[in-house]
C-alpha cells in the first residue's frame, strides 16, 4: 500500500466523534469504554501528505473534512467468503428430495 | 455547541427543519394525534405515487408463483394442508429492493422544496436506494451508517451497502457502534441543512403503499382474489405499515399480515461485542420488537410507521433457516436473492405447511445479492468471529453462539410472537414516556386504534401497570 498521497488522491481519514467519557449514558459497558470513531473517504485537499498526518479532505458530497490519514486508495475487500459444506449441500439435497417425492 | 448534550437537546428543532413538516399540526391532544390526517396531508395519493415512482423506473415489479417450492410445500405437508405461495421480485427495482420505493417519493419532496441534499441514517438496503434517487435528482447525498466494532471490523453486509452507496455518488459516513449515530446525524443536518430522509416520514410509508396495491391487483388477476396472507419481513415497521395500507386501499379487507423476523433477541443492539456477532444486520427481532411497541422512538416525532395496526400475527425464525431457504430459492428456482430479505419467504414456507391446500400466501419482497451479501459471506463472517456453523433443529438455535443450518424444508418453522404481549408493551411504553395513567376519552380512543384493541383490553392494561 502506498505510503503517501499527492493533492486529489483518493484517501480514507479517520476522526473520534465522541471520546470515552462524552458518550451516551445508558450504553453497554464494552461500548462506553471505547471511542465513536468516525471514517470517511474523499479526495486530499494537502499538496502531499503521509499515512498519519492529520488532513483534509473534500468528501463526495462536496464537505471538507479533516483527520487523521489512514488509507491511500481505500478499497473493498468484502467477498463472497468460503464454501460452506453445510450449505453446499442444501441445493443438491433439495432437488433430489423433488425427484424422489415426484416419483413415488 | 456540537457536544453530545447540546445537540440533543436541539433535536426536535433540528429535525423539523430537516423535514419541512410541522408535525404540531396533528398533535390532538396528549399521547394522541392524527394519524390519517398526517397522513392524507403530507403523504401523496396512490396515483401521485404511481407517477413519481415511473418516472425513475421504481416498483410495477413482477409477482410470480414459486411453483417448485409449492410442489415440495405440497409434498411435506399433512393431506389437506399446503399454501401456495407468491413472490414480489423486488429485487428488480434500480438499487435491488422495495426501499427505492420508499426513497423515491422522500427525494422527489426533498427536490420539490428546493433541498440541496438529502441524508439517511441506515446500515441497509436504504442507503443505496437514497443514494441512487439522488443521483437522479442531481442531489448531493450523505448516508450514515453503523458500519464497524472498535476493531473496525465491519459486518460484510454493510460494508457491500458503503460500496453500493459510493458507486451512487453519495458520501458515507462510516461510524463505529453506538446509538450515538444519531447524535452524529443531527450534527450533519445542522451542518449542511440537507433533507432528512428518514425512514419514517409519510413519505417514506407513502412510497410503500404502491407494493401494497401492486399485490393486490396482480393477485386478482393471477388468482382471481386478493391473498389470503401476507408475510413481511419485518423492522422498522415500515414495510408492514404501508404495504397493508397499499393493499386496503385497492379492497383487500380480508388479507391477513404477518410479520416475520429473524430472532436476535438474546444480542443487545448497542453492544460493540455482540455488533458483530449477529449475521443479520436488519430484519431481526433487535429493531421489529422496539418499532412494534414504541414506533416514536424514530428520527422524526410521530412515526408514519405503525405495525401494530395492521400486525395479525408476529412469526420469528431463526439465521440457519434464512440461509437455507435462500438456497432453496436460488436452487428450485432459480432466484439468487440476498438473505435478508429472504426472511419472511422462511417464515411463509413453515406457514403454508399449516395451513389449508389453496390458501395463498405472498411474501412482499426480495432484494438484490453480493459479495458481502450473500449466505457464504455472511457465514464465513459469522465462522471468524467464533460463531459454530453446523447442521442443526432451530430449538437448538443461540444467537451469537451458533447458526444450524436445518438438514430438510421440514426442519423449517416458527415461534409465534405473543400479539398480547406486545400490545402490552406498547401501552407500558406509553405510560413510561407520558408519565401518567389516566387518559382522555380521546387519548384512549387514540391508543385502541394505535394497537388495535378494545376498551376493556385498554382499560386493563393501563390499570396493570
Amino acid at each position: 500500500m502506498p505510503q503517501t498521497a499527492n493533492k486529489g488522491a483518493w484517501v480514507k481519514i479517520s476522526n473520534t466523534v465522541l471520546k470515552v467519557g462524552e458518550r451516551a449514558p445508558n450504553i453497554p459497558e464494552e461500548t462506553a469504554k471505547v471511542p465513536l470513531i468516525m471514517h470517511l473517504n474523499g479526495f486530499l485537499l494537502s499538496d502531499e501528505a503521509r499515512l498519519g498526518d492529520c488532513v483534509s479532505i473534500e468528501t463526495l458530497s462536496g464537505r471538507k473534512v479533516s483527520g487523521d490519514l489512514i488509507e491511500i486508495n481505500p478499497r473493498y475487500t468484502h467477498s463472497f467468503g468460503e464454501f460452506i459444506p453445510e450449505l453446499g449441500e442444501v441445493g443438491p439435497r433439495l432437488r433430489k428430495e423433488l425427484e424422489r417425492k415426484e416419483e413415488s | 455547541m456540537t457536544s453530545y448534550q447540546s445537540v440533543m437537546a436541539r433535536k426536535n428543532e433540528i429535525m423539523k427543519k430537516a423535514v419541512g413538516i410541522d408535525y404540531d399540526r396533528f398533535e390532538v391532544e396528549g399521547c394522541a394525534f392524527d394519524y390519517e390526517r398526517m397522513m392524507r396531508e403530507v403523504g401523496y395519493s396512490l396515483d401521485e405515487i404511481k407517477t413519481i415512482q415511473r418516472a425513475t423506473r421504481v416498483g410495477q415489479t413482477p409477482l410470480i408463483e414459486l411453483r417448485n417450492i409449492n410442489r415440495l410445500i405440497q409434498q411435506i405437508s399433512p393431506s389437506g394442508k399446503g399454501g401456495r405461495i407468491f413472490l414480489k421480485d423486488e429485487a428488480v427495482n434500480p438499487s435491488g429492493s422495495f426501499k427505492d420505493r420508499r426513497a423515491s417519493v422522500s427525494v422527489y419532496q426533498a427536490a420539490k422544496m428546493g433541498y440541496k441534499g438529502v441524508i439517511a441514517a441506515t446500515s441497509g438496503n436504504y442507503g443505496a436506494a437514497v443514494a441512487s434517487q439522488a443521483a437522479k435528482f442531481g442531489l448531493k447525498c450523505i448516508i450514515v451508517q453503523e458500519t464497524f466494532d472498535s476493531r473496525f471490523v465491519g459486518q460484510p453486509e454493510i460494508v457491500e451497502k458503503a460500496r453500493a452507496c459510493e458507486a451512487y455518488g453519495a458520501e458515507v459516513v462510516q461510524l463505529s457502534v453506538g446509538p450515538e449515530l444519531f447524535y452524529y446525524f443531527l450534527v450533519l443536518l445542522e451542518e449542511t441543512q440537507y433533507f432528512n430522509a428518514s425512514l419514517y416520514t409519510p413519505f417514506g410509508i407513502a412510497g410503500i403503499e404502491t407494493l401494497g396495491s401492486e399485490i393486490g391487483e396482480q393477485m386478482k388477476t393471477l388468482t382471481g382474489d386478493y391473498p389470503d396472507y401476507v408475510v413481511v419481513t419485518h423492522a422498522g415497521g415500515g414495510n408492514l405499515t404501508g404495504t397493508a395500507r397499499g393493499l386496503k386501499r385497492v379492497g383487500a379487507q380480508r388479507t391477513k399480515f404477518i410479520a416475520a423476523s429473524v430472532d436476535l433477541r438474546t444480542l443487545h443492539m448497542a453492544s460493540d461485542i455482540d455488533f458483530n456477532r449477529k449475521s443479520f444486520t436488519t430484519g431481526h427481532t433487535g429493531f421489529g420488537i422496539p418499532f412494534a411497541v414504541f414506533p416514536d422512538r424514530s428520527d422524526v416525532p410521530r412515526n408514519a410507521a405503525r405495525p401494530l395496526r395492521y400486525m395479525d400475527r408476529y412469526l420469528t425464525i431463526t439465521q440457519g433457516e434464512v440461509f437455507y431457504t435462500t438456497e432453496m430459492l436460488a436452487q428450485l428456482e432459480g432466484l439468487q436473492r440476498g438473505p435478508a430479505g429472504n426472511t419472511s419467504l422462511c417464515a411463509a414456507i413453515a406457514l403454508a405447511r399449516k395451513v389449508p391446500s389453496g390458501t395463498t400466501l405472498v411474501v412482499q419482497e426480495t432484494e438484490y445479492t453480493g459479495a458481502g451479501k450473500c449466505p457464504t459471506a455472511q457465514l464465513t463472517f459469522a465462522k471468524s468471529n467464533g460463531i459454530e456453523v453446523s447442521y442443526g433443529h432451530r430449538t437448538d438455535s443461540v444467537p451469537g453462539k451458533n447458526i444450524l443450518i436445518p438438514r430438510s424444508p421440514e426442519e423449517l418453522g416458527y415461534d409465534e410472537a405473543d400479539m398480547d404481549a406486545l400490545r402490552a408493551s406498547y401501552i407500558k411504553q406509553v405510560i413510561k414516556q407520558y408519565q401518567k395513567t389516566r387518559f382522555s376519552e380521546t387519548e384512549k380512543a387514540f391508543l385502541q386504534e394505535d394497537c388495535r384493541i378494545d376498551r376493556p383490553t385498554l382499560e386493563h392494561l393501563i390499570e396493570k401497570d
